[in-house]
């Protein structure tokens, strides 16, 4: 016993490097073999109210802007309101007649990172106001990504340009259904990957959310086609996609909730599952 | 910046920390200052792994820059720019970028990427450092 004491006084030193780096390590791996970010994030009270003071200082600063883009989205929805009869009110091409599946909650990002390969951004709207993961999150110019985590009035969000986000998606004229991910290197540009080679294709075509997605309604916009590549091994496209969205200046954003997203689930389930 | 240079110099922390004082608190100090720093950026302990990292390696670097002596002498590294310094600072910030950046990648067929980002970094940090030092330096007279 006395050895044992000895022992760990004379090499406290390192026995206190060992128990920190393990801690710290585990941490980190933890994060990389599981899809979330567990324990330490910016989800939590401390870092998003410093987070939302530092933004309240900011967003000062660029008050001018922030109004011209809200007077934009303005116009935009008043055209809407006025042109009934527009091409643009069709069903396919702005939100479907069944929007009424989705409630909206309005939240103020008040952190965004855009530098690393797995970036989240942080909003100043948890739990308390209904906000749950998995939600999709979109902008006025289209998709942001998905509510990762959230506490009683913060909530991370894993945003597109993160290398783990995958989204569906799909070419507007065509419908052909692929999967929207991010390569860690470009911020203005996702790549959309497994498009059938039966998919017709032009450089400028619009990619929007796709309908086998139960996160996001459909026809979100996300980008414009911008390189298309062939996999030789495959067979299947893979295209580059120049976002709408200023990844790098988010705004206010949307949280969309899908009302009846439980229900479809359990049906896919029900019908997937073995019969007895 | 440009999605390539990010700047950590919180790296100064550790590496300014007073040479004769007690160890365990610099660990421990370094350990709290990465686990931070991980919560604001939503990444994870990487900052922390490496703080911790440098902080148990930094004895080795001293003796690597200065000779053996170091620890007879009071050295202070914001006292004046000179090569011996110059060597421990670039040294010490390529090391932390290193791990920084590998257990943030966490894939070795991504190395030279990792390579990449750490010298670019590592210069950014190493001239802002340099500045911090000068605009800190206690001025006598």
């Amino acid at each position: 016993m006395q050895q044992i004491i000895n022992f760990i006084i004379k090499n406290s030193y390192r026995l206190l490097f060992l128990l920190l780096l393990g801690i710290s390590l585990s941490l980190t791996i933890k994060s990389h073999s599981y899809h979330r970010s567990e324990y330490v994030n910016s989800a939590n009270a401390v870092t998003g109210t410093v987070y939302k003071k530092m933004n309240e200082a900011n967003e000062y600063l660029s008050l001018k802007e922030k109004n011209k883009e809200l007077a934009s989205e303005n116009a935009l929805l008043k055209e809407l309101l006025f042109n009934k009869k527009d091409t643009l009110l069709t069903s396919k091409t702005v939100f479907r007649n069944d929007l009424n599946n989705f409630n909206v909650v309005v939240a103020k990002t008040v952190k965004n990172s855009f530098n690393k390969r797995e970036n989240y951004i942080t909003i100043n709207a948890g739990s308390l106001a209904g906000i749950k993961t998995d939600m999709g999150v979109v902008n006025d110019k289209g998709i942001v990504g998905l509510i990762e985590k959230t506490s009683a009035n913060f909530s991370t969000i894993q945003s597109i340009l993160n290398t783990k986000s995958k989204i569906n998606a799909k070419i507007k004229n065509s419908d052909h259904f692929g999967s929207l991910v991010w390569d860690g290197k470009n911020v203005g540009f996702a790549q959309l990957i497994d498009v059938p080679r039966l998919a017709s294709l032009r450089k400028g075509d619009s990619i929007v959310t796709g309908g086998n997605s139960d996160i996001f309604p459909e026809n979100i916009p996300i980008g414009k086609i911008d390189k298309i590549f062939i996999d030789k091994k495959t067979n299947y496209y893979t295209i580059n996609v120049r976002l709408f969205n200023d990844m790098t200046s988010i705004g206010y954003v949307y949280v969309i909730e899908n009302k009846k997203r439980k229900e479809k689930q359990q049906l896919e389930v029900e019908t997937a599952a073995p019969k007895k | 910046m440009f999605g390539y240079l990010n700047p950590y110099p919180y790296v100064l922390f550790i590496l300014l920390y007073p040479v004769n004082s007690n160890k365990s608190v610099l660990l421990l100090s370094s350990f709290t200052l990465g686990i931070l720093l991980d919560m604001f950026a939503n990444s994870d302990g990487i900052h922390a792994t490496a703080s911790v990292i440098l902080a148990y390696i930094r004895p080795s670097l001293f003796k690597f820059a200065f000779g053996l002596s170091y620890e007879y002498q009071t050295v202070k590294i914001a006292d004046k720019i000179s090569p011996e310094r110059i060597t421990l600072l670039l040294l010490a910030i390529f090391i932390h970028h290193f791990i920084l950046f590998f257990f943030e990648f966490f894939r070795i067929d991504l190395i030279v990427i990792v390579l990449f980002r750490t010298l670019l970094s590592t210069l950014f940090t190493f001239t802002i450092s340099l500045l911090i030092i000068y605009l800190i330096k206690p001025n006598k007279r």
